[in-house]
């Protein structure tokens, strides 16, 4: 890499509170390869939890952070898929409807910002897939998983509706595989792979959220994962909270647990337990076996 | 005599007030983690918990967070360097004004033989400490209203607290410069602490005061002969210096009696020593009866708060503590707005104008809704909001300079806002995500009420759910009602379904139920036929609405390009507006 790749950071609101080793681990593994990460202190909400209510404070609240790293000149790269999907989102609307920007922009200018729409959204996925690349990766990559099964939980709002998110392919998605598979491990089949976590309905609907987990979870184990890996804090927290929570409750038998995408990748890399927090996760993700 | 009475008084009513905030840490009921304790209950276990932490390990705790967040303040300067300057100016000036100078019979007199308010170092201290006070109220009035420091609200208790620090400081300084300048204090001084009984020799004395201390004299007029100074020298030496360092070193006090100069002798004769005197006084009175009841009462209940905050925890500590601790936490806020400058949601406080969706005016809320006030309506409906629209990311209580923990006071007051049995829309939106989480720590017997409200509510309003088998009249199509499903440029390509049934035949949702139309109401499908039919109770009132996971497997599956799940979005918003913002 001659240039070094530089993004702003952007949390959300769920990392910092709940899921603070995504970002430990996503930070370490992002800084072994060399990525120049900036925080803006200002970020707010994406939005996400206003849609159901109201539409245009939604847009504005993704606007708001697009112009403060447009405003530096960055491009953004979040680790929450529903912060992706909600500024991808909002990007594509303002795109669309001139008026809608204008509105977005009127608001903004009470605090000397502006939007115009000249900067990317990456996830972390699509950053290191793309921008960092496989090659780059393997090349810091020290010791492989032998004989582990990994169901990779895609998270749905960033591959779908595809044609805004143009995260990858909708009905075959090879991104997360890949760069699961790079660690050693293998990317397992199943058949609830594309399937919603529940997270969205957990405090609307209880039921209903922990049976779409339940079934995932199910379906997953009777495929034959080891782990659930994941790459959104609200996917995450529903298989690993939640489903700590599924188990006291009864509603289920057998475990499945979930680690984050950076926390495999980085013991891969050979970066240790404690930064990648594999503590801090609610259900013990025990020994991973590697091999150098 | 006077002053004595006036100072006993307000020393009275501080302490009375001190009892009364305290003892409103242990009765104030604050959310539902409160109800199940009594008075007695919450100071025996205060008792227990402080006794606790003194005789263990955690006293060290205590001992640091004492030097770095009560003295040197490092949550302030970690977010904002001018606020710290500030605050430490103010802090500090006034602390030492309070205990060299207020205090000095108790204090400054035992600790130093030598003292004297007139002599260096006091003097001098004192009008540097003064100059330290009044820097930091200037910057204190350019935040608040040049800078305009976003969200930073000003209420009638800032001004307050501004107000009555400047007057007792601008008091001080002109007592002081107005003493400087008096002829009569000169006199009087004389009179009572020389042995001096010449006119000629007080004259003398005068002239040289007139010099160089600045006082001004009907009986000195310029130039003065020099040939006398070295006698007044000798006098000044042999009665006066003793006590009285060189003016100039009341380096504000003596800027102002040379300011006071030209009317100096005016204000002497109409007495304005006096009066300056007793508003300088009056001032502290006020400022000291009034303490436990203002905002100046957080230089009590903050570091209280910092402390406690240090050694407690949710998991561990009594819960009658932590209700305590939630009470007195309410006093030890400053409304400093560091919490809304940092909030994740503040932006729609820009756009819906709901001041409750501000942390810091939530705690202003709070204080007088713990206070037992009733709500109105709009009240609820505005506080409610306020308290839903929240994501929990905790950087409330992160940033917090007084170290008060929101995330855990959100959390308790939420839960009592929402059981009031009236519908809240927000409840149907990921922000329940949160409460979902916690469900464990809520009571289990209506932790659902507030969402079966809302759904009841909305459903109610839709006449043709209510009647199944009412036959359903297709003409005229409620037109207004297609035209108003618009918020995003591409809602209108419900015109384009045919009815494949791809859509419920992807959802997760439907497949979750056996017998998905009795759960849900209308599938996705039929939802979307309803918009193109203009039938708006239709595709207001199923659940599926609100079930959605937004998860566009719908919408990414239609074979007709209809924007399925962001038609269910546009719904949603209808159907909340619609249902409720007309109230």
């Amino acid at each position: 890499m001659n240039k070094m790749i530089k993004y702003a950071l952007f949390l959300g609101c769920n990392i910092p509170a709940r899921v603070q080793q995504y970002e430990t681990s996503a930070r370490s593994v992002l800084g072994r390869l060399d990525v120049d990460i900036k925080d803006i202190k200002e970020f707010n909400c994406c939005g996400y939890p206003l849609r159901n209510s109201d539409f245009k404070t939604f847009v504005l609240f993704s606007a708001r952070n697009l112009a403060l790293a447009e405003k530096l000149g960055l491009n953004i790269i979040t680790l929450c898929k529903c912060c992706y999907g909600s500024l991808k989102m909002a990007k594509h609307h303002m795109k669309k409807n001139s008026f809608l920007k204008d509105e977005v922009n009127e608001t903004l200018a009470k605090e000397e910002l502006e939007y115009n729409g000249n900067l990317e959204i990456k996830h972390f996925l699509s950053a290191l897939y793309s921008d960092i690349g496989i090659n780059t990766l393997k090349e810091k990559i020290t010791s492989n998983f032998k004989n582990l099964k990994i169901a990779v939980h895609h998270g749905c709002h960033a591959l779908r509706p595809s044609n805004i998110m143009q995260f990858d392919d909708p009905i075959a998605p090879v991104i997360f595989d890949q760069l699961v598979e790079l660690t050693g491990a293998k990317s397992i089949d199943w058949s609830l792979k594309l399937e919603c976590c529940g997270a969205p309905v957990l405090g609307i609907n209880d039921d209903l959220s922990m049976n779409l987990t339940k079934r995932k979870l199910i379906d997953g184990k009777q495929a034959g994962a080891d782990y659930l890996c994941t790459a959104c804090p609200w996917c995450h927290l529903q298989f690993d909270s939640v489903q700590k929570m599924m188990l006291e409750q009864r509603r289920l038998n057998n475990h499945l647990p979930a680690i984050l995408f950076p926390q495999l990748l980085g013991l891969a890399m050979g970066i240790d337990k404690q930064t990648l927090g594999i503590n801090m996760n609610q259900i013990n993700i025990g020994e991973l076996k590697i091999e150098n | 005599m006077l002053f004595t009475v006036i100072f006993y008084t307000s020393l009275f009513v501080f302490l009375l007030g001190l009892i009364y905030k305290v003892s409103t840490w242990f009765s104030l009921e604050i959310g539902v983690a409160s109800k199940n304790f009594t008075i007695s209950e919450r100071i025996s276990a205060a008792a227990r918990g402080i006794l606790g932490v003194i005789f263990s390990p955690k006293i060290l705790i205590l001992v640091k967070v004492f030097i770095l967040d009560v003295v040197l303040q490092r949550r302030i300067l970690k977010e904002d360097f001018l606020r710290w300057i500030m605050h430490m100016l103010i802090f500090t000036g006034f602390m030492m004004l309070l205990l060299m100078h207020a205090f000095d019979s108790f204090i400054t007199t035992p600790l130093f033989d030598e003292y004297y308010s007139t002599l260096n170092p006091f003097l001098f201290l004192r009008n540097f400490f003064g100059i330290m006070v009044l820097a930091g109220l200037m910057i204190a009035v350019y935040r608040r209203f040049i800078l305009k420091v976003p969200r930073l609200r000003t209420s009638p208790m800032d001004y307050y607290a501004i107000i009555i620090l400047t007057v007792i400081m601008i008091s001080g300084i002109l007592l002081e410069g107005i003493k400087i300048t008096s002829y009569t204090e000169f006199r009087n001084m004389v009179k009572n602490y020389s042995a001096l009984d010449e006119e000629e020799e007080i004259l003398a004395l005068e002239k040289l005061w007139v010099k160089d201390f600045g006082l001004v004299s009907p009986n000195v007029k310029d130039p003065i002969d020099p040939t006398i100074i070295p006698l007044s020298k000798e006098l000044h030496n042999m009665h006066c210096a003793d006590c009285h360092s060189s003016t100039e070193w009341a380096i504000i006090g003596y800027p102002a009696a040379r300011l006071l100069k030209p009317i100096a002798l005016r204000l002497d004769r109409l007495g304005c020593v006096n009066a300056f005197w007793y508003i300088h006084f009056l001032a502290c009175f006020i400022g000291l009866a009034y303490l436990p009841f203002s905002k100046m009462f957080h230089v009590i209940a903050s570091p209280v708060s910092l402390l406690a905050n240090a050694v407690m925890d949710k998991d561990k500590s009594f819960p009658a503590n932590i209700a305590t601790r939630q009470a007195m936490e309410l006093d030890a806020c400053t409304h400093c707005g560091t919490c809304s400058l940092t909030c994740s949601v503040a932006v729609a406080f820009d756009k819906t104008g709901n001041l409750n969706i501000l942390p810091s005016e939530k705690l202003v809320f709070l204080k007088t809704y713990a206070s037992g006030k009733d709500l109105k309506k709009n009240e609820l409906k505005a506080i409610q909001e306020g308290i839903y629209l929240c994501t929990n990311c905790d950087r409330c209580t992160v940033v917090c300079p007084v170290g008060i923990n929101l995330r855990e006071l959100w959390f308790n007051v939420r839960e009592d806002l929402i059981q009031k049995g009236n519908p809240i829309p927000l409840v149907l939106s990921p922000f329940s995500f949160y409460r979902g989480l916690n469900q464990q720590k809520l009571e289990s017997d209506n932790y659902s009420n507030p969402i079966s409200i809302i759904k009841d509510a909305i459903a109610d309003k839709c006449e043709l759910m209510k009647n199944p088998d009412e036959v359903i009249s297709l003409t005229p199509i409620n037109k207004k009602f297609k035209e108003k499903v618009d918020l995003s440029y591409q809602a209108t390509t419900y015109s384009c379904c045919f009815s494949c049934q791809n859509c419920s035949t992807v959802c997760p949702v439907v497949g979750n139920y056996e017998n998905p139309q009795e759960a849900l109401g209308l599938l996705p499908h039929q939802i979307m036929r309803s918009v193109g039919l203009g039938l708006k109770d239709l595709a207001f009132g199923s659940k599926m609405l609100w079930d959605c996971v937004t998860c566009y497997q719908c919408q990414e599956h239609c074979p007709q390009g209809v924007k399925v799940t962001d038609i269910l979005y546009e719904l949603k918003n209808l159907a909340i507006k619609e249902s409720f913002n007309n109230e």
